[in-house]
């Protein structure tokens, strides 16, 4: 920047304050992106992306605010809390590990844990940042599984566990005379056809046994993997090759989708719905009467709604063992620290901070969730019969989702398409199990080769 | 390209005070040179950073393998050739079936939507071009789809498209009777016609400004000599009113064109992040490659190809509607 | 056009015919945001069961809609008064001086009105990055990145519209100018941006609404505390409940800045664009 054309005093003078002005802008703006990219001082701001577990954000930014506050208090650490919703916190991730430019500590769903740990931006939990939080020990076994490949140090820790329950409205039960939920698929089968029915007279069913998102993608790669493994079929080969089309993930499959088609007892609007969170609302106003989730609670809880129960998702075969009597996913939120962090010792002392037996009571009992350290784990607040039953089915009847780096992709692929099956079935078509195989073929043959 | 980037980043020239005005006017031969080139530079470095090299990275990427091993560090990602392009236009491949059915999907998609939004933003301009009582009311009217951003309309629509509880079917089902069932209109086939609707909804009133100012160009009297010569108003409007307007067409529709076949919002906003089989078109299905398959390789070649499709309709487009020795921006 | 009785008559059904369909879905954003929650919840309704301002007063409260309104405003006014600036400089120089590499400046401008945006999501994200670790420029998740992007999406076209406009005045306007004593750039201020006003308003709106629409790299390039109105109006649906009423009564409120400025504008729009875009 030169001034040779000013003559005047006045001119020197606003040539003068006009550089300092601009240096200290100058000065401003450096300082403002250093602070923004994480302090370098031990103590110091760590940012954390929360993932959205409660009923609305807001309600997350309360309650992860007082765990952040009793954390500063300790330990002098101030933590940047942003809660990221569902829809947005994939991309979010796949940004910052693309740009190595993200946040020191993240929650991620446990089902991406593979697949996020074959990119290396995470720390892997082994050795001094294992001994840190306080050794593999202190957590339920089947929830560390599902920080990351088998053989391999996990890149994430389990946070929150929660496990796939069968969800129903008592009161409708109660007007249908049924006493018992459903414990086999038949029964299930049967006693949702029973709940489906025209309750007012005018020629339209208007009450379904069941309902679904039929375009959330998740959840239907989730049912895929639950009722494929109860008919004996697995979504890999042992050594991490997709396997899509066995006999037992298409039948599992098939099961899934004839519920809207064949049995009926689906309505086909669910297949318009995208969005898992509206389920409870459907039970809640009687339009329909049970439904698959892991921890719709908190949902039930904000609405002051008490009329429901949960029980193990019924069983293809009533004494199956092993594999095919899974139940439920190993579900649940993990915590990853970002190698990129500047601050890592602050991001893992909040780590251990959010795994410690206190706060891991604290907040899964407002998520309606399950602790992941076992001392939390055993602890009788968290022995309600729908817990207990939560607990049996994680020790039992649970196994983790596939283990491979490409899972991200499967769940997407997959639940894709059995969401355009719903699609076809809403609009009057009849799926068969050839059809259901054939669009599975095509999901298997998008597969990145890995 | 070159020329405007290498030019000094002067942003702007100090103002001058009134007694070197005269030193000014001497040297200004020489200042005038540089002087274009100054102008343009801020706007040939944001093309430049925004535009350009992002598409030339973008370019780079269709070559590469990145997916979740290699995204972390990208800059080290393997080199593949070809291997992205062939999977995305295999047409037999998943993939390349998916692209090809896209492409000409988004090609229908375009054609409706500006023909539609043309033939609805020629009739009211025509209808507005005159002055009458309450034509400014209308006019403004005309022109809320288009200043309503399109993240609000799209959501409105959507919500009135629901199959169950959406005002569509209460109308068709319950006011007018005339079906049983209210039809699934964001499933199937019904999704690319609601898509079609939204678009035509949203983009007409801007095809409805750019005629009615081009309409407002044309002086009365041709009208007055035409009719004079008893030609009938269909007449006037075919050999008066749209060889006057043929310019402002020709820009219209290109822009028109290009806005509507690279739409992303519309379907996004719509259907979520996958869309419909039906209704898939071009961009969102790279997104779907890029962002929920995490195969960014794959999503590149397939936008490089794209970009090639329509910069080849576009210089076609613009040879056959130009006349010789005229081009687009003059 | 020579109006005919049956002109008349036409006009008074096609204006009937493109007026309603205008209005349908506006009466629908209308009457759902004024309907209480339990309307919205069943089927809908063309009549609400009764009318209540409580969505207008609860949106502030279910999201943090004030905040994203201040960075949809903070981002959208700095990206168009620097676009239009920026435009205006580019412009004058590509309508008054044949200089060197004029043409494929003006064509490549132009050609990137054609570019998918999805192409360069990632790519400029990347940039981005590179950027902030080379000079240490915060573009991701700040104002500054979004601002810059959307500066670039409109200035192709406002570049293209104004630099027609320019032409089309004469030169003798600035030659006398320059000839009382103004520079230039004087000349530029002083005489041809005045007289250019009504194209420079047609290209602030076009860039405004541009710039307050825009979804996908808001998605990618906002954090929570940038995050704007595109993204932030979702929230709505993704609650237990969808409030339906409350996310039109925001969809109502996040239009009146865009509608009221067009509003204010639209005089000047057909003008502008008449003298500039269409000639």
């Amino acid at each position: 920047m030169s001034a040779p054309h000013f003559k005047s005093k006045l001119g020197r003078f606003t040539a003068i304050t006009s550089i300092a002005a601009l240096s200290l802008s100058g000065l401003a703006a450096c300082s403002g992106s250093a602070s923004g990219s994480g302090s370098e001082e031990a103590g110091g701001t760590i940012t954390y992306w929360a993932s959205n577990q409660g009923s609305s954000v807001t309600q997350d930014e309360e309650i992860l605010g007082e765990s952040i506050k009793r954390f500063t208090e300790e330990t002098g650490i101030e933590v940047e809390l942003e809660v990221v919703p569902w829809a947005d916190l994939y991309n979010r991730i796949l940004t910052a590990v693309s740009s190595g430019e993200g946040p020191d500590v993240l929650n991620i769903g446990n089902t991406w844990a593979t697949t996020l740990q074959a990119s290396g931006a995470f720390v892997p939990f082994e050795g001094e940042a294992l001994e840190a939080i306080g050794g593999a020990e202190k957590f339920v076994p089947a929830a560390l599984a599902t920080g990351g490949a088998e053989g391999q140090a996990p890149t994430s820790l389990p946070l929150y566990s929660m496990a796939y329950g069968l969800y129903y409205n008592t009161k409708m039960f109660e007007e249908a005379g049924i006493k018992q939920a459903p414990k086999t698929w038949d029964e299930f089968l049967a006693t949702a056809k029973k709940l489906t029915k025209d309750t007012d007279d005018d020629g339209k069913v208007d009450q379904y046994g069941f309902t679904l998102a039929g375009q959330r993608t998740a959840n239907n790669a989730h049912s895929a993997f639950i009722l494929g493994m109860q008919n004996g079929g697995e979504l890999y080969t042992t050594d991490g090759k997709p396997d899509f089309t066995n006999d037992g993930v298409v039948s599992g499959v098939n099961d899934w989708i004839q519920l809207m088609g064949e049995d009926g007892v689906v309505s086909k609007s669910n297949a318009e719905i995208n969005d898992g969170s509206v389920l409870p609302g459907e039970i809640m106003d009687g339009n329909a009467a049970m439904f698959f989730d892991q921890a719709p609670g908190k949902s039930f809880n904000a609405a002051g709604f008490k009329d429901y129960a949960m029980a193990p998702i019924p069983l293809k075969n009533a004494d199956a063992t092993g594999l095919e009597a899974t139940q439920s996913l190993v579900a649940g939120i993990n915590v990853s620290v970002f190698e990129n962090s500047d601050n890592k010792d602050a991001a893992l002392e909040f780590v251990n901070h959010l795994l410690s037996v206190d706060e891991q009571k604290k907040l899964n009992a407002k998520y309606t969730s399950l602790p992941s350290v076992t001392e939390a784990f055993d602890d009788p607040a968290f022995d309600t019969p729908e817990q207990q039953a939560k607990k049996e089915i994680l020790a039992n009847n649970a196994a983790p989702m596939p283990l491979f780096p490409t899972e991200g992709q499967m769940e997407s692929l997959v639940g894709e398409a059995i969401a355009k099956q719903f699609a076809r079935i809403a609009q009057g078509e009849k799926i068969t199990e050839a059809d259901v195989r054939k669009a599975l073929e095509d999901a298997q043959k998008q597969m990145p080769a890995s | 390209m070159s020329a405007p980037a290498q030019t000094p980043p002067r942003i702007s020239e100090p103002l001058k005070p009134r007694d070197a005005s005269r030193a000014i006017k001497r040297s200004s031969i020489k200042r005038d040179r540089f002087f274009p080139y100054a102008l343009s530079a801020p706007a040939a470095f944001l093309e430049l950073l925004i535009h350009i090299i992002p598409m030339l990275l973008g370019v780079w990427i269709a070559f590469l393998s990145l997916t979740q091993f290699s995204i972390a560090n990208w800059v080290k990602a393997p080199f593949v050739g070809l291997q992205n392009f062939t999977t995305a236009l295999d047409p037999n491949g998943p993939i390349g079936s998916q692209f090809f059915d896209a492409l000409g999907r988004t090609f229908l998609f375009t054609f409706l939507v500006v023909a539609i939004a043309w033939s609805l933003g020629i009739f009211a301009a025509v209808l507005l071009a005159s002055k009458f009582r309450s034509n400014g009311f209308f006019r403004t009217l005309f022109l809320v789809p288009y200043a309503l951003p399109s993240y609000v309309t799209t959501i409105a629509w959507a919500f009135m498209f629901n199959q169950r509880d959406g005002m569509v079917n209460r109308f068709l089902v319950e006011d007018l009777g005339i079906l049983e069932e209210g039809p699934f209109w964001l499933l199937g086939g019904n999704s690319f016609f609601v898509m079609v609707v939204v678009a035509v909804w949203q983009f007409w009133p801007f095809a409805f400004l750019m005629l009615l100012a081009a309409l407002q160009s044309i002086p009365n009297e041709v009208y007055e000599a035409a009719s004079l010569d008893g030609a009938s108003l269909w007449k006037q409007f075919t050999r008066i009113t749209l060889p006057m307007i043929k310019h402002a067409n020709v820009v219209l529709l290109l822009m028109l064109g290009l806005w509507v076949f690279n739409q992303f919002d519309i379907p996004y906003l719509l259907f979520g992040p996958v869309s419909p089989e039906e209704a898939t078109l071009i961009s969102p299905l790279i997104y779907q490659q890029s962002f929920n398959n995490w195969n960014f390789g794959v999503g590149g070649a397939l936008s490089v190809v794209l970009l090639i499709a329509l910069l080849i309709v576009s210089a076609f487009y613009i040879r056959l509607v130009m006349p010789k020795g005229k081009s687009i921006d003059d | 056009m020579i109006e005919t009785r049956g002109f008349r008559i036409l006009r008074v059904f096609g204006l009937a015919f493109i007026t309603l369909i205008i209005v349908l879905p506006l009466y629908v954003v209308l009457t759902t945001s004024i309907k209480p929650l339990k309307d919205v919840r069943g089927a809908f309704e063309w009549i609400p069961s009764e009318i209540t301002l409580a969505p207008y007063l609860d949106i502030w409260t279910t999201v943090p809609l004030g905040k994203y309104f201040a960075n949809s405003l903070i981002v959208t006014i700095s990206a168009t008064i620097l676009s239009v600036s920026i435009a205006i400089l580019a412009a004058y120089a590509l309508s008054r001086f044949d200089f060197r590499g004029a043409r494929s400046f003006r064509l490549i401008v132009l050609s990137t009105q054609m570019f998918p945006g999805i192409l360069f999501l990632l790519p400029l994200f990347l940039i981005f990055t590179q950027l902030e670790r080379a000079v240490g420029l915060q573009l991701n998740g700040t104002y500054l990145g979004l601002i810059v992007t959307y500066m670039t999406f409109s200035l192709p076209f406002s570049i293209w519209m104004l630099t027609g406009f320019f032409a089309a005045m004469p030169k003798e306007l600035e030659e006398a100018a320059m000839v009382d004593g103004l520079g230039r750039l004087g000349a530029l201020l002083k005489v041809v941006l005045p007289v250019a006003r009504p194209g420079i308003i047609a290209v602030s709106v076009y860039c405004f609404i541009t710039s307050w629409s825009e979804v996908l790299f808001a998605s990618v390039l906002t954090n929570s505390d940038t995050r704007t109105l595109s993204i932030g109006l979702q929230a709505y649906a993704s609650q237990t409940d969808v409030y339906w009423n409350q996310m039109m009564a925001a969809s109502v409120v996040v239009s009146i800045p865009v509608l009221v400025g067009f509003l204010f504008a639209q005089r000047h729009l057909v003008a502008g664009l008449s003298s500039g875009a269409v000639k």
